[in-house]
């Protein structure tokens, strides 16, 4: 009984071989099936998402699980070997596990912290328990799994902070204004980037736009898009009174908003904030603005640095969450290792002897006047009791079967060995 | 008694203060409770202790420099917990507390004994114009404590680094706004405690105005805000403008408060 894992991701293989791989739709279902039914797999959950495809099972023999792995993907996929072997990465024991945590706990993301994962980590493990493709092993696992996971998220800050440029923007935005429905943007110039800013905005409860293109046309499908105002790109100087927030990434080669005009502008809206994003290289809005009252002025390196400054954090925080897993791995390997056939028979047999002794002081305390001689014969009697009805479990404990993982549970599960808590509902 | 409801009500008050230092470096849902029940305790235990102090001496108590320090800490107390109420800006008590706490020293080490009101106390007046210049005064405590924390939240947005307190601080459009909403409460307070300081000084002395130290300096202090409140108004002084300037308007008041005990001279003499 051991945790497996075979799968590739963003860092083993392009884009084009993870499209190759991967499992979607009715597609997903058929694999996970066929998947459980290889002969070395007893327990089986497929995780397929743009970034990474993996197989979890619950195998006996690594290197026969590896190989009937391996035959089945490229199979299913259609693919050839050479292409397969080199993408894909293998892991048992110990090592499974901590890449599954990893994996919930978005460490071995691309971007580190994003919080998809979890949720994709989620879909697997239902489509898996309405299959009915998991059993002890593997149940256990992804629910700690998503536990740990949780545990990072509350713990550590690893999702606190901003690592796309259009998301530190909208960030900064927040943290110079309180209600941006109620706030006024511009859009200046369209590129891409922009754009990307722009719906991030809206996403935030942004309703007014205004667009000013140089091409008044694409400024006028763009208003459309976003439900926004367009104005000559010649007037948006006027606009500036009650715009709040400005995107610019116009393909000018020089400045198209200057200081002086940008004083005016404050002047007439009384002072009130502007937050000016400027995306465009090279830049197209004065820099020195900046140096105004309550305008604040981000170029792309700016928001780049803020970026960086938060990849940092969270590498820190990654570090936290490393420890974190560390625990959690070796509290699952304790219960792992208490689901062998040895100590199952010591459970029982301690479990049967606690019993024996306690039905014997109770009976003795009730008839204390009883001799040596009755004594020992109700305590042999006792003994040969347990003796007997604990015979049948041990000696199927023993036994070398193909489903004594089953077998292990269900001796647990109906000796109440683990408790009253039963971990496998 | 009023002896123990007073250490007790400082104690508590230390106790959030020394959590709301812990707070502005590594804050969690722990310690902003921790400054909320102690603050909370702290605040009705002083609550229990200004009521005391009244039944007892059987006037308002703010007749010298302790009650007077004890009382304002109060009215600051008071309106952190309206702020935290409408705002929940926990971080907000690293910038009060330590100065409620450092009011509270000060007044625990000012003479406590109840000494029997001077015939020029003795008037309704008394309660009506304290309670008011000390209310005003504290809105005007927790705009200082606001301004600085629009100060460091700009600075950090100005200079595009985005340091540690950057991700707890509230917006600036919500400091700045906090901060002029306190001083349009404290300006009319200011106002009527003048108003009522001047009729109070006519019906004791026999003369409105004296040229008394605090008097003079509650008119600076008035100017100040008025500016305060008129550059805003007509010229669109916000913001860091408007910070510093709520900044310096309350220094000037800690001056006139703690300058005039000093110099020990002129009519206010007994505050």
């Amino acid at each position: 009984m051991k945790v497996f894992v075979a799968g590739l991701n963003h860092k083993t293989a392009d884009v084009d071989t993870r499209e190759k791989f991967t499992f979607n739709g009715p597609r997903l279902e058929e694999g996970l099936i066929r998947f459980k039914e290889l002969p070395d797999v007893q327990e089986a959950v497929i995780l397929s998402t743009c970034n990474r495809v993996e197989l979890y099972a619950n195998v006996r023999d690594t290197a026969k699980a590896s190989e009937s792995i391996r035959t089945f993907l490229s199979q299913f996929h259609n693919i050839n070997r050479g292409s397969l072997d080199n993408a894909l990465y293998i892991y048992d024991d110990i090592n499974a596990v901590r890449h599954i945590f990893r994996v919930a706990s978005s460490l071995d993301s691309m971007v580190v912290g994003e919080p998809q994962i979890l949720g994709q980590l989620k879909d697997a493990f239902e489509l898996a328990l309405r299959k009915k493709t998991t059993g002890i092993l593997l149940n256990r696992l992804m629910k700690k799994a998503i536990s740990v996971a949780k545990r990072v998220r509350t713990e550590t800050r690893i999702a606190e902070n901003a690592v796309s440029i259009s998301f530190a923007a909208v960030e900064l935005a927040r943290k110079i204004f309180t209600d941006l429905p109620k706030k006024v943007s511009m859009l200046l110039g369209a590129g891409e980037m922009a754009e990307l800013a722009a719906r991030h905005l809206i996403g935030s409860g942004v309703k007014e736009i205004i667009i000013a293109n140089r091409t008044y046309d694409r400024g006028c499908e763009l208003a459309k898009e976003f439900n926004g105002k367009p104005v000559k790109f010649d007037e948006f100087i006027h606009e500036l009174v009650r715009t709040d927030i400005v995107i610019c990434s116009t393909g000018a080669s020089n400045y198209v908003l200057m200081k002086s005009q940008m004083q005016k502008a404050m002047k007439e809206r009384k002072q009130k904030p502007v937050f000016i994003i400027d995306i465009s290289v090279p830049r197209n809005i004065d820099p020195e603005i900046n140096d105004l009252d309550n305008v604040y002025l981000y170029n792309i390196d700016d928001l780049q640095g803020v970026v960086d400054a938060n990849m940092f954090e969270r590498q820190k925080e990654a570090e936290k969450a490393e420890k974190i897993i560390e625990e959690e791995i070796e509290t699952f390997l304790k219960w792992q290792l208490s689901l062998d056939s040895v100590p199952t028979i010591i459970a029982l047999r301690e479990k049967a002897e606690e019993i024996k002794k306690q039905e014997i002081d109770r009976l003795l305390n009730k008839i204390p006047e009883i001799g040596e001689k009755e004594k020992k014969a109700i305590e042999y009697m006792a003994a040969a009791i347990i003796n007997k009805l604990i015979h049948p479990p041990t000696v199927a404990l023993k036994e070398d079967s193909e489903d004594k993982d089953t077998i292990i549970a269900t001796i647990r599960r109906l000796y109440g060995i683990d408790g009253e808590k039963n971990e496998n509902k | 008694m009023g002896v123990i409801l007073f250490e007790l009500a400082l104690t508590f008050y230390f106790t959030a203060t020394i959590v709301s230092i812990i707070e502005l470096f590594k804050g969690s849902r722990i310690t902003s409770k921790i400054i909320l029940s102690s603050a909370g305790i702290g605040f009705a235990i002083h609550t229990a202790c200004i009521i005391y102090r009244y039944v007892t001496a059987g006037h308002i108590p703010i007749t010298n420099a302790h009650e007077a320090t004890s009382f304002f800490s109060w009215c600051v107390v008071l309106i952190f917990f309206i702020l935290q109420f409408r705002y929940r800006i926990i971080l907000l008590s690293s910038f009060i507390m330590p100065i409620v706490f450092i009011l509270m020293l000060s007044s625990s080490m000012l003479p406590r004994e109840i000494k029997p009101l001077s015939p020029v106390l003795q008037s309704y007046w008394l309660g009506i114009h304290t309670v008011l210049a000390f209310l005003g005064n504290a809105a005007f405590a927790m705009a200082f404590g606001i301004g600085l924390m629009y100060l460091v939240q700009e600075h950090y947005v100005k200079s595009k680094h985005l340091g540690g307190l950057f991700e707890r601080l509230p917006s600036l459009q919500t400091l700045d706004e906090i901060n002029y909403r306190l001083i349009t409460i404290g300006f009319p307070l200011l106002t009527l405690a003048i108003i009522t300081g001047v009729l109070w000084a006519e019906n004791a002395w026999g003369s409105y105005w004296n040229w008394d130290p605090r008097e003079v300096w509650s008119l600076i202090t008035w100017f100040i805000y008025a500016i305060v409140l008129h550059a805003r108004l007509i010229a669109g002084w916000r913001g860091k403008k408007a910070a510093l300037l709520s900044i310096i308007g309350f220094l000037t008041i800690l001056i006139a408060f703690f300058g005039i005990k000093l110099l020990q001279k002129g009519l206010h003499v007994f505050l």
